[in-house]
């Protein structure tokens, strides 16, 4: 019943764009209907996940067909339950902000393309997470990967998107092609292309081995885990905002999915494989939360903090493989339960991070921090929700990303306690590394949080930037009531978490007891309402203190100096430096122009950047000698047909020959 | 249960009370070791009560984030104290992973400090924020390795047994471990309590300040709340000290309160005495000292795990 529940909706968010295409590209009848049909449609998908939540599970919906592979189906558990909910969620708020951030009268020529293709997302994303067959997965993949090449390319006229579309279109494609060898191998070692677990003893270790390892490399390839996260900030710079949020809240989470769907298959994982993906986990956190502290653009900023929260979640699946190793049901339940309450958390505060930052854009029509600031006084509301946005992603009480936080947390000092070196070895790098992870980020978001909101405007576009419509700060007052409300109360989610786990380790978890016996959730929401009342409290005595005691406005202390400027502030990049500098091992910064060592220098312009190291370093050298060489077989591009049904001729012929 | 409300009762007034004590402690020795007589012990007191009664200047550029700025800072550090026991095994609020939680609320009141200073606009105030935030991203690892050695011997990962009279019985065994933690601590506390040889309280020159430059434009009640909430950090780091190094539960609560004011006064002294011998750092030489800080927690730790 709830399956096909959710596929009505997917349905109706598949083809919520279509109607637009036979409309004029300035109606705005045609966006209002497709945010309808794909309103609805999500709220459908709701409904039925609402229906799995509290009814229980129901049989799977079965198609077959006369292709290879055994017909398709789709199901749900608790695994996809818990990946289907942020999907459905985000996006029916994307539809909603679509319709004040990419209005047919700003965006007549790309409006209609992005809306199909907004649908078609969300729809390839949900039938991914509900397939239960290899076939319907790469299915919804495939739907996926096009939609949202299609839009990141959505301003197509920019060189920046094709640029970034094109990589994108690269790594997803790349990922695709080990994803078809890793489901290959699947299919050898099983016989079926069902995603069923596997049997102990069923699988040659070298198999699971292989499995394994192309798992890590297709999913973590989607995902943008460190170092293969090339495609991931330029991909979530370019496309409209409400796209970014989308792209950063669930699709990269689709190769989190993967990986932990692919896991649960595999029966006996070796300890090695939990310490290898705890170590990806803390390097791609480490490395992405430092990239971030370099970037200008915020919207590169925040897609870099994906990385490290992809990270931090790839720690939790690490932990709880190792859980599963050396069956620990603690660190099962801590680990899997932090990182699939991270990946929820992550769709909340970097989809209300997103928006925001698309308001940002929206008003000022710039992403370059360094000519932004003071909006918070012209834009409040979208000032409230970005602040709220950094404090969840920082980590910090009493918003959702502490919660989830700490489950990991509790899970790495546990193995402390535990036998093995490897596992001790993790914990104790492990954990002083996300404490790391987490003053970092705090660093980044003030800087950012700072330069934007903060302090005197420092271009005159920032002077005159206005408040978002209520289409635009409607979803972001709901992603940020969320945060609130999973962090003030985590046990409102701990069912659906036990219940992921559950389904993820079914024979160790069966009979686990819950996660609150681990980690203290009532406690936190007392200590949370302890810490708003307390912050309440002292706000009043400051200020009727201040009333009583009077206060005067003045100009802000410069040592003496009486007639500061906006371009004085300190800015983004001289708030980074010195982290910078503390990294430039790895962000290799880049400086152009220098000041001349004279007495009286004449203007000269610096600027400096961070470079996406491993896609310049690391990937493009190699692929322009590929280029170069596969130059010679130009030759045979004749661009005449007939020459090329030679050689399709041809090549049969040799194929009929080999045979 | 009533030993438990004298407990919590004792526990909350002492953390309110006491610690700008510690303030007057330093600025006595300090002003021994130069030869002046100083202020009185009880000055900072008087400070407080001046500053609360005293009008204030708010810069145009500020919106409402510049008042979260005190808030937060007087708020999280006493919400952090709870969960210190300050004698025998007892902190008002107890649970799993509350280490974890401490730390995370003083990172919340850091980063509230930090974008209240931003919002003044102040190319300073952005100059000691991002100073306070970079030196923080070293002084957490090295704070936490220091947790986790206490988590490795005790077992438990709530800072009341933790830093609990069960700890005594871990210093002939595991004592070399627990020097390393209390130098590095030491360390941080110096750091995040803005004293020499990382910053100086008293400078005069705001382009070398890292703390005391993110509060400039706070006047009036505002600093009043900013200067307690950083006497009660400072308490607090203090506390943490005494209990590692005196883990003792006497039997008698007069004796445990005497030994925890005692320790506490103590630390100041030896914060005073770092003061006053010790030479400020160069800027670009801090991060080297806690570096440092987080090696010698880290071999604490490895020398418990051999």
């Amino acid at each position: 019943m709830s399956t096909r529940i959710i596929l009505v909706g997917l349905l109706l968010s598949a083809i919520s764009g279509l109607p637009g295409l036979f409309m004029s590209r300035h109606s705005h009848l045609g966006p209002r209907v497709a945010a309808c049909l794909g309103g609805v449609g999500c709220l459908l998908g709701l409904a039925g996940l609402a229906h799995f939540w509290f009814m229980g599970p129901t049989a799977p919906v079965s198609v077959t067909w006369s292709l290879p592979g055994d017909g398709l189906s789709a199901g749900i558990d608790g695994l996809s339950a818990i990946f289907l909910a942020p999907v459905l969620f985000l996006s029916l708020l994307a539809h909603v902000y679509g319709l004040g951030y990419w209005p047919p009268s700003d965006h007549p020529a790309t409006g209609v393309k992005l809306r199909v293709f907004l649908g078609l997302l969300t729809c390839g994303m949900a039938l991914l997470v509900l397939a239960r067959d290899a076939i319907l997965f790469i299915f919804g993949w495939e739907i996926m990967a096009l939609a949202a090449f299609f839009l990141v390319t959505t301003e197509d006229h920019k060189a920046e998107a094709r640029e970034a579309g094109w990589v994108y279109f690269v790594a997803t494609h790349t990922s695709t092609l080990i994803l078809f060898g890793m489901f290959a191998l699947l299919h050898r070692v099983s016989g079926s292309y069902a995603l069923a677990p596997l049997a102990p003893g069923a699988l040659p270790p070298g198999a699971a081995l292989a499995i394994f390892v192309t798992a890590l490399g297709a999913f973590g390839l989607k995902a943008g885990l460190m170092p293969l996260h090339v495609w991931l900030p330029g991909a979530h710079a370019a496309a409209p905002s409400h796209v970014s949020a989308l792209m950063s809240g669930v699709l990269i989470k689709m190769g989190i999915y993967g990986l932990v769907r692919i896991t649960s298959l595999l029966p006996d994982p070796p300890l090695a494989w939990g310490g290898a993906t705890l170590l990806l986990g803390v390097v791609s956190a480490v490395l992405g939360v430092a990239f971030a502290i370099g970037q200008h653009d915020l919207k590169r900023l925040l897609a870099y903090h994906s990385i490290e929260n992809i990270g931090i979640i790839v720690m939790g699946l690490g932990l709880a493989l190792m859980g599963r190793s050396l069956g620990r049901a603690d660190l099962v339940m801590l680990g899997m339960a932090g990182c699939l309450l991270h990946v929820w958390n992550h769709a909340l505060f970097k989809g209300l991070l997103f928006l925001s930052a698309g308001a940002v854009v929206h008003a000022t029509g710039t992403r370059e921090m360094d000519r932004l600031g003071a909006l918070a006084r012209r834009m409040p509301h979208t000032a409230l929700a970005f602040l709220v946005g950094a404090i969840a992603i920082c980590g910090l009480p009493p918003l959702n990303g502490f919660v989830s936080e700490l489950c990991i947390y509790i899970g790495l000092l546990r193995t402390l306690s535990g036998v093995g070196t490897l596992a001790v070895v993790g914990a104790v790098f492990a954990a002083p590394a996300l404490a790391l992870v987490g003053a970092l980020a705090a660093a980044c978001f003030a800087k950012a949080y700072g330069t934007v909101f903060l302090g005197q405007a420092r271009s005159p576009i920032a002077q005159v930037a206005h408040e978002a419509p209520w289409t635009m700060t409607a979803p972001m007052a709901v992603l940020g009531a969320s945060c609130v409300l999973i962090g003030l109360v985590p046990l409102l989610v701990a069912p659906a978490l036990e219940a992921g786990v559950v389904a993820w380790a079914p024979a160790l978890m069966q009979s686990a007891p819950p996660l609150r016996t681990w980690v203290p959730l009532p406690a936190l929401s007392v200590v949370g309402l302890a810490l708003l009342a307390l912050l309440g409290a002292g706000s009043l005595v400051l200020r009727s203190r201040q009333r009583q005691t009077g206060v005067a406005a003045g100009a802000v202390w410069g040592c003496g100096y009486v007639a500061p400027s906006a371009s004085m502030q300190y800015t983004s990049a001289s708030f980074a430096q010195m982290l910078v500098a503390m990294f430039a091992w790895a962000l290799r910064p880049r400086r152009h122009g220098a000041v001349a060592p004279v007495l009286f220098p004449a203007r000269v312009p610096v600027r400096g950047h961070v470079p996406e190291v491993v896609l310049d370093l690391f990937i493009l050298p190699p692929v322009r000698l590929v280029a170069r060489v596969f130059t010679a077989l130009r030759v045979l591009q004749q661009g005449q047909v007939n020459a090329y049904l030679l050689y399709v001729f041809l090549a049969l012929v040799v194929l009929l020959m080999w045979r | 249960m009533l030993l438990n409300i004298l407990h919590t009762v004792l526990h909350v007034t002492v953390a309110l009370t006491l610690p700008p004590l510690l303030l007057g402690v330093i600025g006595k020795v300090k002003a021994l070791f130069a030869g002046r007589v100083g202020p009185r012990l009880l000055q900072p007191y008087y400070d407080l009560f001046k500053l609360a009664r005293k009008g204030s200047v708010i810069s145009q550029t500020t919106t409402w984030v510049f008042h979260l700025g005190p808030v937060m800072g007087l708020v999280t550090p006493l919400l952090a104290l709870l969960f210190v026991p300050l004698v025998d095994s007892h902190a008002p609020v107890s649970f799993n992973g509350d280490l974890i939680l401490m730390v995370y609320l003083l990172g919340l009141g850091r980063f509230c400090t930090a974008s209240a200073a931003l919002d003044t606009g102040s190319s300073f105030e952005g100059m000691g924020a991002a100073r306070e935030l970079t030196f923080a991203c070293l002084a957490e690892p090295a704070l936490f390795l220091g947790l986790l050695v206490l988590v490795k011997l005790t077992g438990s990962m709530e800072l009341a047994t933790m830093l609990g009279s069960s700890l005594a019985g871990h210093w002939p065994t595991a004592g070399a471990s627990l020097v390393l933690v209390l130098l590095s601590w030491f360390i941080v506390l110096l750091l995040e309590n803005s004293r020499i040889p990382f910053d100086d309280p008293n400078t005069h020159l705001e382009l070398t300040m890292i703390h005391e430059v993110m509060v400039l434009d706070h006047s009036g009640p505002a600093f009043g709340m900013i200067l307690y909430g950083a006497s009660i950090k400072l308490f607090l780091f203090a506390a943490l000290l005494v209990r590692l190094v005196m883990p003792v539960s006497t039997g008698s609560l007069a004796l445990d309160w005497a030994v925890l004011v005692g320790g506490v006064l103590i630390v100041a002294v030896a914060i005073g005495v770092v003061e006053s011998t010790v030479a400020r750092l160069r800027m670009t030489h801090v991060p080297l000292l806690i570096v440092a800080a987080c090696l010698l927690s880290g071999f604490g730790l490895v020398l418990l795990l051999r």
